[in-house]
């Protein structure tokens, strides 16, 4: 099974050479720093993503998962630095900021242009299975319709960088999975370069094409998984969690790969 | 024997939970007063007089055609006020350099009693309608003003990220995300404008009116015709009800989205 896993965990502090990825490049940073005033929060951080590749960003809060995230979405300046991202980018926060004014439908056509833009928005409601729900209020939608329709809206845009800010954080366990397997079965149809946030070790497992992990704004470790998703690696999960984790510091318990299993066990 | 006790004391429940009761009672007591000679009626007319009063006012038109004068005021300096706070809290709240030219003029403005500025308004105006609606409109300016600008300030800065994620442009993110979210401040700003232009309506009536709620009342207290005043009292009440009605109203349509206001 370990035969299936590239490992490029190295030492704190010196440069990691990013793995290949498969296909072009849709984004890429090159000694990219951030400073908050004295506070440097990135420091020359290196990162390529390829087209369609799924990337979970793993960090312990406080890490600068967002603060790079922001930095793709082109939230924040760059101040003249090397960063290349799409110009085709959508962003799902861990609150859902919807428009709390506008109809669900409403919300996720949201600057789309064109006569065909409710039939678009209709369409990727169906996708996230709420298509009933167009002409709802967004106040009364659960936490998951909400992240939903946020989902909904990001990909209506046909992004070719999606990028999700611990996304699922706030829902509950069996909501959360569901979301899982409905992100995946979306980056399938729609194969946009994925960069996913997440603090949750069997959540990045679960889904990523390669996780990388930031620590103290530097990227310190990165696993890319070729095991196909599901069954396949649950296998490969316990020791990959255990490496994962003790590159971040924590500690490492034994326990079975439960959520991995459960995910498994949910396949489509 | 118990059926009555009961009776006696639901009846007791009734009257001593009912709000309406001490009114009535107190119009009864005035009632009684002036039939009884204690109040003479040039001091206070007594309420089945101001009834009456009321009722053939209405039925000469005398009423309809005085209300008809003052709301058109009210209109009128509404219309202006409002529009112009409007306009001023866009520029301040839209723009930096929108709020240093705007909004230090503003705060210095309120803190002139609108009313304190009636004599020269007649100075500047004449004693015709220019003035009255003057100081309607200019009285109405600040409230509108102040809740919009706090209003657009207090968006949601992380539903404005969201819009600026999806690549709205700035002029999209006013109209879709800013104006919205400031809508309910600007409607509690436009309920106190209303009412304060009732309030200025009062006093700017008393410059020289030849017909108007605050014409009647000049003349019935030349007449000492305290009915006549107790009836415009109550027209004034009645307009300030009218108006917090009115905004209401636009609430209710403007934001359904409310949780309180969505049915479940
Ligand atoms: N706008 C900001 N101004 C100053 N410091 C910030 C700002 N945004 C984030 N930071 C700091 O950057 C660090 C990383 O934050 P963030 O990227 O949000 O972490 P994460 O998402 O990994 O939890 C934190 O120490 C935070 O205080
Ligand atoms: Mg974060």
């Amino acid at each position: 099974m370990d035969a299936r896993l590239n490992e490029f965990t190295v030492p704190q502090f010196t440069a990691v050479a990013a793995p290949p990825p498969p296909g072009e490049a849709v984004v890429s940073l090159r000694d990219f720093t951030r400073r908050f005033g004295e506070n440097t929060i990135i420091s020359g951080l290196d990162l390529e993503i390829g087209a369609g590749e799924f990337v979970v960003l793993l960090g312990r809060s406080g890490s600068g998962k967002t603060t790079l995230l922001r930095t793709l979405a082109g939230l924040d300046p760059v101040e003249g630095q090397d960063v290349t991202v799409p110009s085709s980018r959508a962003v799902v926060f861990q609150d859902a900021r919807l428009l709390p004014w506008k109809k669900v439908w409403r919300n996720v056509a949201l600057g789309l242009k064109g006569a065909d833009s409710r039939d678009a928005a209709q369409d990727a409601l169906q996708e996230v299975g709420l298509g009933h729900r167009l002409e709802a209020w967004p106040l009364t939608l659960s936490g998951g319709e909400a992240q939903r329709v946020a989902l909904a809206r990001a990909l209506v845009r046909e992004p070719q960088l999606l990028l999700l800010d611990e996304p699922f954080a706030a829902l509950d366990a069996l909501t959360r999975l569901r979301m899982h397997e409905l992100v995946l079965s979306l980056w399938r149809r729609h194969r946009p370069a994925v960069m996913m946030v997440t603090h949750d070790v069997d959540e990045a497992i679960a889904l990523a094409d390669r996780v990388i992990l930031l620590d103290g704004g530097r990227i310190v470790a990165q696993e890319r998984i070729t095991a196909a998703r599901g069954a396949e690696r649950a296998g490969i999960a316990a020791p990959l969690r255990q490496r994962l984790l003790s590159a971040l510091g924590g500690v490492v318990e034994e326990r079975p790969a439960d959520v991995v299993a459960l995910h498994a066990g949910a396949r489509p | 024997m118990s059926g009555l006790t009961q009776l006696t004391k639901s009846l007791g429940r009734t009257v001593g939970g009912a709000r309406w009761l001490s009114p009535l009672v107190l119009l009864a007591v005035l009632e009684a007063g002036s039939r009884a000679g204690l109040i003479p009626e040039r001091t206070l007319a007594a309420p089945s007089k101001v009834l009456a009063t009321l009722w053939s006012m209405i039925v000469s038109g005398e009423l309809a055609d005085n209300l008809w004068v003052s709301s058109l005021r009210i209109i009128a300096g509404l219309v202006i006020g409002v529009s112009v706070g409007v306009v001023l809290a866009l520029v301040a709240g839209l723009s930096r350099q929108g709020e240093v030219a705007v909004d230090p003029i503003m705060q210095i403005k309120r803190t002139i009693p609108t009313l304190a500025l009636t004599p020269l308004f007649i100075v500047w105006f004449g004693i015709g309608e220019t003035p009255k609606i003057a100081l309607i409109a200019f009285a109405s300016i600040f409230p509108v003003y102040l809740n919009l600008y706090s209003g657009i300030r207090g968006v949601d800065l992380r539903l404005l990220e969201g819009a600026r994620s999806l690549g709205l442009s700035r002029a999209a993110q006013v109209w879709h995300v800013i104006l919205p979210g400031a809508l309910p401040s600007l409607l509690v700003g436009l309920r106190y404008s209303l009412s304060i232009s009732v309030l200025v309506l009062v006093v700017a009536e008393q410059i020289n009116a030849s017909a108007g709620l605050g014409y009647l009342i000049n003349n019935a207290r030349d007449f000492m015709r305290t009915d006549i005043i107790l009836v415009c009292l109550m027209i004034y009440a009645g307009l300030g009800l009218a108006a917090d009605g009115l905004v209401r109203a636009i609430e209710r349509r403007a934001l359904v989205w409310r949780p309180e206001l969505v049915p479940a």
